[in-house]
This record gives structure tokens, C-alpha cells and sequence, in this order.
């Protein structure tokens, strides 16, 4: 509907996503943190950006060429102030230890706009690169009185048993035949 | 968006695995006898996971496994990846999430109940998903994988539960393709356990997952259920998108 916010939003998400992850506590004890803000240390342009860059690579754009030299740079196309060209380039950050495992983040990087972010490697330890920025945000419902059960489909809810499900909101869905 | 639960969706609601499985179709084949068929394929997939891995029923695989009678060896080749699911799961909880269990008796068990449920949606959808220029959305008890035929259609609006109120919705979302899985004490009562301390996990009222597919939605939902306080910020580690209601009913995006 609104490409362009949407994908500012992503952007801007995604980075949120990435701060925390690379300034999270690495602590490997078995408790854990109890702390979940504050500790966003600014490694997100020391350690994400310093890796290996590679001109072109797997982005759509072209041929820009190789810029090994450019690494240091990547931080700016990070926040966005890089204002050298239009070329456009793939800069992969160094492998981040975090609580939880592993984190490789790669950006595809146009100018000075972030075109894409691929999960090299997460947690999940998988192995597969993982795309994101494919689902929308959950919109919060401010009015309740309005929006209750208007056009939607499905409901998704903590686990129904048979028998809870009989006064749940999806029942009604189903009965109604919407 | 006035449109996404119009007229023209077909629905079929069964019961299996003790819970309500609901199927919405939109689209060419939605009603038609071949989506029957998918149906009916879906269900009976649904009822062979849970011939399988209850452990409720007493001479299911995964029970007599869990009383030493079966190896893994023994049991289909279902358990082994189920299994495996569980194990990667305590892994990445930091050992929150654990599908061996004391009993009342302090005895370990095998319940690998939080890893089948979205795993086995994941399964069961497949042949619904060959209704060529069908819309899908399949549910199983709350946790559901979403699926438009074109990639550019409307989406399905997916409702997220109030866990205070469970006829009452906090949020929707737009899915195109994907999954959505949500945990939460509000329909049996607190039902996850934080392995590490054995308590019931209380900090957070429920947490909805939005991804790729049902498998790995529903684990985080409920993983980060279990770490209470420090699940948002173990979800957004995982670059997770979703909601979650805290215990005081305050709602917040992840991202």
C-alpha cells in the first residue's frame, strides 16, 4: 500500500533488531540477563560493518566494482549518510557472539539505502539464510469497541482445548460462515 | 481490506488432537472436490501425528518411548526429527525449553508436545497448498500457516487473541504467506513451564510469532513465553516479528 514507508519501517526495524543484537550481553553463564535495555554498546558500526565487502555480489544493480578498501564505509550506509554514489554493493559484518549464538548479518547496500538485509547465520544455527522484512507488524487495536472481529479471518490465540474454543472468538467466525 | 472475510471463503472446522482445526479457503477450487480432498488429506495427516506422538494415549510411540518400552530406533522416523526439533529448542532457550520433563513423580518424561503442534500443521497443509489459485489459511487450535495464491492478492487478516479476554482481539496482522503462532495461559491455564526453574512462566500474558512457517513460529512463541521478562529481547535476537502481552496487559510489537 505504502511501499516506501514500508520499507523505511524495515529498515528502521531491522536496524533496531541488529543493534541489539551486537550490543547484548555475551555472558554464557547459564542465568539469564535480566536486563533488556541499555546496554547498546555502539558496537553495531565497530563490529557489524568491518568485515569483508564485496562489490556487485549477489545484488541486483550491476557491476559495481570490487571496493575492498570501502569496508570502513559500510558504517555509513548503516545510518545512512554515505553519499558517495549510486553503486551499489554487498558488505558483510563480522560474525557477532551474542547470548544466544551466532549472528552474521549482510547488507545489500544502493548509495546510501540499505536495499536489502539477509541473515547469514542466526541462532537457529540452521545454517540457512534467512530473508526478512516479509511480515507486517501486528497492528495494535486502539478502539476496541470498533474493531472487534471486523474482517478478519482467522484468530490465533493461546492453545484451544475443544472446549474453550466453543466460547472463543473464532467459533463465532465459523458459525457465521465469514 | 472491507473484503478479507467476505462471503466467498469456505470453512470446515474438526476436531482433532483435542483441539479445533479450522480451514478457510478463498479462491477457484475453494469449493470445490478437490479441496475436499486436501481436507480430508490435512485431517488424516493431523490424526496420524496423533496416533504418534500423544501422550495421552498410552501405546503411542512417543509414550511407549518415553517409558524405555521403544528406541528411537523403533519409532517411525518422525520422532527422531521431532525429537531433534526439542533438542535444538533447549538449546537455543539456553535450556528454558526442554522436551524431557519431571513428572509429578520427579521421574524424566518425554513430552515433545511443544514442538508437534506447528510442526505437524506445517505437514498437514501440503496438500491443501496445491489448490492451484486457492487461498488457504489452516488453523489448529490458535496457531495457523497462511498461504495466497498470488503473491500481489489481499491477505488474510489474521486476529491476535486478548489472553485477558479471549473474545476480544489486541491485534491484527496481514499475512501473506506465512505463519502466526501464539502462547499464552489464557485457555489451559499456565501450561508452559520454565525448564530451568520448573515454575510456571507468568511475566508475560502471551506471545505471538509472525514467519516463514509453523514449525519454528510456534517453538519461539513459546520459548519466549517460558523466559518471561527476558523474552522479548531473546525474540528480537532471533530478528522475530510479533506481539506480546505482558502479564499487566500492556502490548508490544517485536521487531
Amino acid at each position: 500500500m505504502r511501499p516506501v514507508k514500508r520499507i523505511v519501517l524495515w529498515v528502521l526495524s531491522t536496524l533496531s533488531a541488529v543493534v541489539v543484537l551486537f550490543g547484548y550481553h555475551t555472558s554464557t553463564s547459564s542465568t539469564m540477563a535480566t536486563s533488556t535495555g541499555g546496554t547498546f554498546s555502539g558496537s553495531l558500526q565497530g563490529q557489524s560493518t568491518s568485515g569483508t565487502t564485496s562489490g556487485g555480489g549477489t545484488t541486483t544493480g550491476g557491476s559495481a566494482p570490487p571496493n575492498g578498501s570501502n569496508g570502513s564505509n559500510g558504517s555509513n550506509g548503516s545510518s545512512g549518510s554515505n553519499g558517495s554514489n549510486g553503486s551499489s554493493r554487498t558488505v558483510t559484518g563480522d560474525t557477532a557472539r551474542t547470548q544466544w549464538g551466532p549472528v552474521q548479518v549482510q547488507l545489500d547496500v544502493k548509495g546510501s539505502t540499505i536495499t536489502n538485509v539477509t541473515i547469514l547465520q542466526y541462532p537457529n544455527g540452521n545454517g540457512t539464510d534467512i530473508q526478512i522484512a516479509n511480515y507486517a507488524l501486528p497492528q495494535l487495536i486502539q478502539d476496541t469497541l470498533d474493531s472487534q472481529g471486523h474482517n478478519v479471518s482467522m484468530v490465533s490465540g493461546a492453545t484451544y482445548t475443544s472446549q474453550g474454543y466453543l466460547q472463543s472468538l473464532q467459533s463465532a467466525i465459523d458459525q457465521a460462515g465469514l | 481490506m472491507t473484503t478479507a472475510a467476505g462471503a466467498d471463503v469456505a470453512r470446515r472446522v474438526e476436531h482433532v488432537m483435542g483441539m479445533p482445526v479450522s480451514l478457510a479457503l478463498r479462491g477457484r477450487l475453494a469449493h470445490s472436490a478437490e479441496a475436499e480432498e486436501a481436507w480430508q488429506a490435512a485431517l488424516a495427516e493431523l490424526r496420524w501425528v496423533d496416533a504418534v506422538f500423544s501422550t495421552w494415549r498410552t501405546a503411542s510411540q512417543v509414550s511407549r518411548l518415553g517409558r524405555g518400552e521403544l528406541a528411537v530406533e523403533d519409532c517411525d522416523p518422525a520422532v527422531a526429527e521431532v525429537i531433534a526439533l526439542g533438542e535444538a529448542a533447549r538449546a537455543s532457550s539456553g535450556g528454558a525449553f526442554d522436551i524431557w520433563r519431571p513428572d509429578a513423580d520427579g521421574v524424566r518424561r518425554l513430552d515433545p508436545s511443544g514442538v508437534v503442534k506447528g510442526w505437524a500443521v506445517d505437514r498437514a497443509v501440503v496438500p491443501l497448498l496445491a489448490l492451484e489459485g486457492t487461498d488457504v489459511c489452516l488453523s489448529a487450535g490458535g496457531d495457523m500457516v497462511c498461504h495466497v495464491a498470488d503473491p500481489g492478492g489481499e491477505p488474510w487478516s489474521i486476529g491476535i487473541e486478548d489472553p485477558r479476554d479471549p473474545s476480544r482481539l489486541v491485534a491484527t496482522v496481514p499475512v501473506h504467506r506465512g505463519a502466526v503462532a501464539t502462547s499464552g495461559s489464557a485457555h489451559r491455564g499456565e501450561h508452559v513451564v520454565d525448564a530451568r526453574s520448573g515454575e510456571a512462566a507468568g511475566a508475560l500474558a502471551s506471545v505471538t510469532v509472525v514467519g516463514a512457517d509453523l514449525t519454528s513460529v510456534d517453538i519461539d512463541a513459546t520459548i519466549a513465553l517460558a523466559l518471561g521478562v527476558d523474552g522479548p529481547a531473546w525474540l528480537r535476537s532471533r530478528l522475530r516479528t510479533g506481539l506480546v502481552v505482558w502479564a499487566d496487559g500492556r502490548a508490544e510489537t517485536v521487531a
